[in-house]
């Protein structure tokens, strides 16, 4: 005869297993790999000086690939190998991407050329004169998008715009006009707008997208594209998941063999807990690397470690004489505050690793927060949850059951 | 002062063993560092990348074997293109013009004469601008933890939490590069991962020692040292437990796990093993040193707090 909690308990645990089991196969096929698991898509560019603009250096050819870099670390949680090669060769390798009409390939392979011209069509300013993705997205006054630009130099802006006092000046993707706003007065400042009539944010957006790629030092042409195989193989990457896998059981087991209740309630909600985390990555669109193992690995010790913190507390609230329903109580609060000051510390960490960091930081840094974030929704408050339904069904009120043994409890 | 605990061992009495272990440890890594630099692997050097269009489909496998019998061993052509046919191989050095056609022979005797390779050398710049980005991000957020360590605990802990954790960072490096291992782009997720285990668990340690001040009548520094050994040892169990999850997992990754990642997960499980020792035996130790600076001040009578 099973008491009403104890009903309740199994009820939610079976109900989470079967999500988790349920949706398991089609959860592993979402994620998608890195590059050094899966392989990708590589793109082989050769720069080129723009009109006017720089010539192709080591320097201008890394600042290029930088700018590349930074622009596909944009987009999301691509982790893209951006090398620059030879005198003039800029190598691209993008996981997850099979085929060159991919949104990214796009995007990569039209650079862009932003010009301001004269009305005789004379350049007077080109994409080496705005500051590298530093165009942005405003609305004016009548809520229309515009989209805002910064350049390097305020003087030249105000030489050119005083030349053409009066007189419209166009402003050009490539061949394309895009509008032809009037000078009216000299603008002697380093940030021009284009207004963009009525189009709408999403055209805007594409505009100041399309300019940031135009902003980059040289022109990329792109010599061929290839897909490549990955570095490490579906191989390894089994046998490390499997090993990864291994690990895990023998931790779970571990832990219930020591903490019993408390480490039986811990397996649950870290099976829950890796599931959550690979169903957020997959939401996110991100790419699992290496990194992202390192980080899933650390998140994986970090919830074991919120579990171990609650139920050794407990054993010593269970030590010092209290029933166990107050043992409960008072040791959740108590390692809560633990918990968090320690989680708070390393999602602060994670935050200044991913706003400064690029790449292979940023996707590692990324994947800490979210590890974190599920860690606390599924190791502190839906162990707590399960904790307190056994605890109170009053089945499980042998101090043993925590792992604490009778001759160590010491009289209030 | 009674804690219900059982101080197995003084740690605080014992500090000055451990701090000049590691310091001798620190010292050694620096003058490695100097004297032999880091193994760099082939993300972080320059090298040469040579893209060779064959003709007809090949395997990694075959393609392999023949880069080994040209004499270049251990590399690892990644096989590309619509129907496997371009290949792509990363050379870990710089190659001369004599190399490239040697690689080019080896090739065409065993694929036909339908080959044709470009060389390039490949520019380590941006692997390496990571690299320095690595500790410059290393080195702000240790900031960013200092400080809110200083508001939540005190400076103290922020301080000798601060120490630990890069510590904790260097000592990876530094047995990497007194060993010889070689250096590559995972090493860096590996490193990050060493800081975050590493603060995590200096909190989880400081938060039982506030814990235990809130209630301490301290009078005497052999007080404030039981105090110390009494937090360690009360969360012993939880610290040993911790690690040896961790280190159950990436052992098991380091035995198991694919060849290509075993430098990887060897350099998580220096960074987790330091970490679990320096939270005991360096972080508390030193927050001993800070506090006892203070107590030897004398105290001014505490102000009441209800006039």
């Amino acid at each position: 005869m099973f008491g009403k909690r104890i009903l309740a308990f199994l009820a939610v645990v079976i109900v989470t297993f079967g999500v988790i089991v349920g949706t398991s196969p089609w959860l592993l096929q979402g994620v998608k790999l890195g590059l050094d698991l899966k392989g990708g898509f590589e793109v082989l560019y050769q720069a080129k000086p723009f009109e006017g603009g720089s010539e192709v250096t080591p320097e201008s050819l890394s600042e290029t690939a930088k700018g590349l870099l930074k622009r596909i670390d944009d987009k999301g949680l691509v982790e893209p190998e951006i090398t620059p090669e030879g005198k003039d060769r800029i190598r691209v390798k993008l996981p997850g991407v099979d085929s060159e009409d991919d949104e990214i390939i796009k995007l990569l392979s039209q650079p862009i050329n932003l010009t301001f011209r004269a009305p005789d069509g004379t350049i007077k300013l080109n994409g080496t004169d705005f500051v590298e993705n530093g165009a942005g997205l405003a609305f004016d006054e009548l809520n229309r998008p515009i989209v805002t630009l910064k350049l390097k130099s305020a003087e030249k802006f105000g030489k050119v715009t005083t030349e053409l006092v009066g007189q419209p000046m166009s402003i050009y993707l490539d061949e394309t006009l895009i509008s032809s706003p009037m000078v009216n007065q000299p603008i002697n400042s380093d940030s021009a707008i284009i207004e963009m009539g009525n189009a709408s944010v999403e055209e805007a957006r594409d505009l100041r997208d399309k300019i940031n790629m135009g902003s980059l030092p040289l022109r990329l042409e792109m010599l061929y594209t290839n897909s490549v195989g990955a570095k490490l193989g579906m191989e390894s990457l089994k046998d490390t998941v499997t090993a990864g896998i291994i690990g895990s059981v023998i931790v779970l087991a571990f832990m219930i063999a020591i903490f019993r209740i408390p480490g039986l309630v811990a397996s649950i909600t870290i099976i829950t807990y890796a599931w959550l985390l690979v169903l957020v990555q997959n939401l996110m669109n991100a790419t699992l690397t290496l990194p992202g193992i390192a980080a899933f690995v650390l998140g994986v010790g970090m919830a074991v470690d919120a579990n171990i913190i609650t139920a050794e507390r407990i054993k010593e609230e269970i030590r010092s004489g209290k029933s166990m329903l107050s043992s409960l109580k008072s040791g959740s609060k108590n390692s809560f505050r633990t918990i968090m000051d320690a989680n708070i510390t390393s999602i602060i960490a994670a935050a200044v690793l991913y706003f400064i960091g690029d790449g292979a930081i940023k996707g590692f840094a990324l994947t800490m927060i979210f590890s974190i974030l599920v860690s606390i929704a599924t190791n502190i408050f839906f162990a707590r949850f399960l904790m307190t339904l056994l605890v109170r069904s009053n089945r499980f009120m042998k101090p043993s059951f925590y792992g604490v043994k009778e001759s160590e409890i010491r009289e209030l | 002062m009674n804690y219900n605990t059982k101080i197995r061992y003084d740690v605080v009495g014992n500090r000055n063993k451990y701090f000049i272990f590691s310091l001798a440890l620190t010292f050694a890594g620096i003058l490695s560092l100097i004297i032999m630099q880091l193994n760099l692997g082939v993300d972080f050097k320059a090298g040469s990348n040579m893209d060779i269009s064959m003709g007809k489909p090949v395997t990694k496998q075959e393609v392999t074997e023949v880069l080994a019998e040209a004499g270049y061993p251990d590399l690892s052509p990644t096989v590309g293109g619509a129907n496997n046919d371009r290949v792509s191989v990363r050379f870990t050095d710089v190659l001369e013009q004599e190399e490239t056609s040697k690689v080019n022979q080896a090739l065409k005797a065993k694929f036909g004469d339908d080959i044709s390779a470009e060389v390039n050398v490949v520019s380590p710049d941006i692997a390496r601008e990571l690299g320095i980005k690595t500790i410059w991000a290393i080195l702000i957020a240790s900031l960013g933890i200092m400080i809110y360590v200083m508001i939540r605990f005190e400076w103290r802990f922020a301080l000798a939490a601060n120490i630990s954790i890069l510590y904790d960072s260097f000592v990876v490096v530094a047995l990497f590069s007194i060993f010889r291992l070689e250096v590559d782009l995972p090493f860096i997720a590996a490193v990050l991962t060493t800081l975050g285990y590493s603060i995590n668990d200096k909190i989880v340690i400081f938060d039982r020692i506030r814990e235990n001040m809130r209630f301490a009548q301290l009078k005497s520094e052999s007080q404030l040292s039981e105090l110390v050994n009494a937090s360690i040892w009360q969360t012993m169990a939880r610290n040993l437990y911790t690690v040896l999850t961790v280190v159950i997992v990436t052992v098991c990754i380091f035995l198991l796990g694919s060849p290509s990642i075993k430098l990887f997960s060897l350099a998580l499980l220096i960074g987790l093993i330091s970490g679990a020792y320096s939270t005991i035996f360096i972080a508390s130790p030193l927050w001993f040193l800070l506090k006892r600076k203070e107590k030897k001040k004398p105290k001014q009578a505490a102000a009441p707090s209800t006039p």
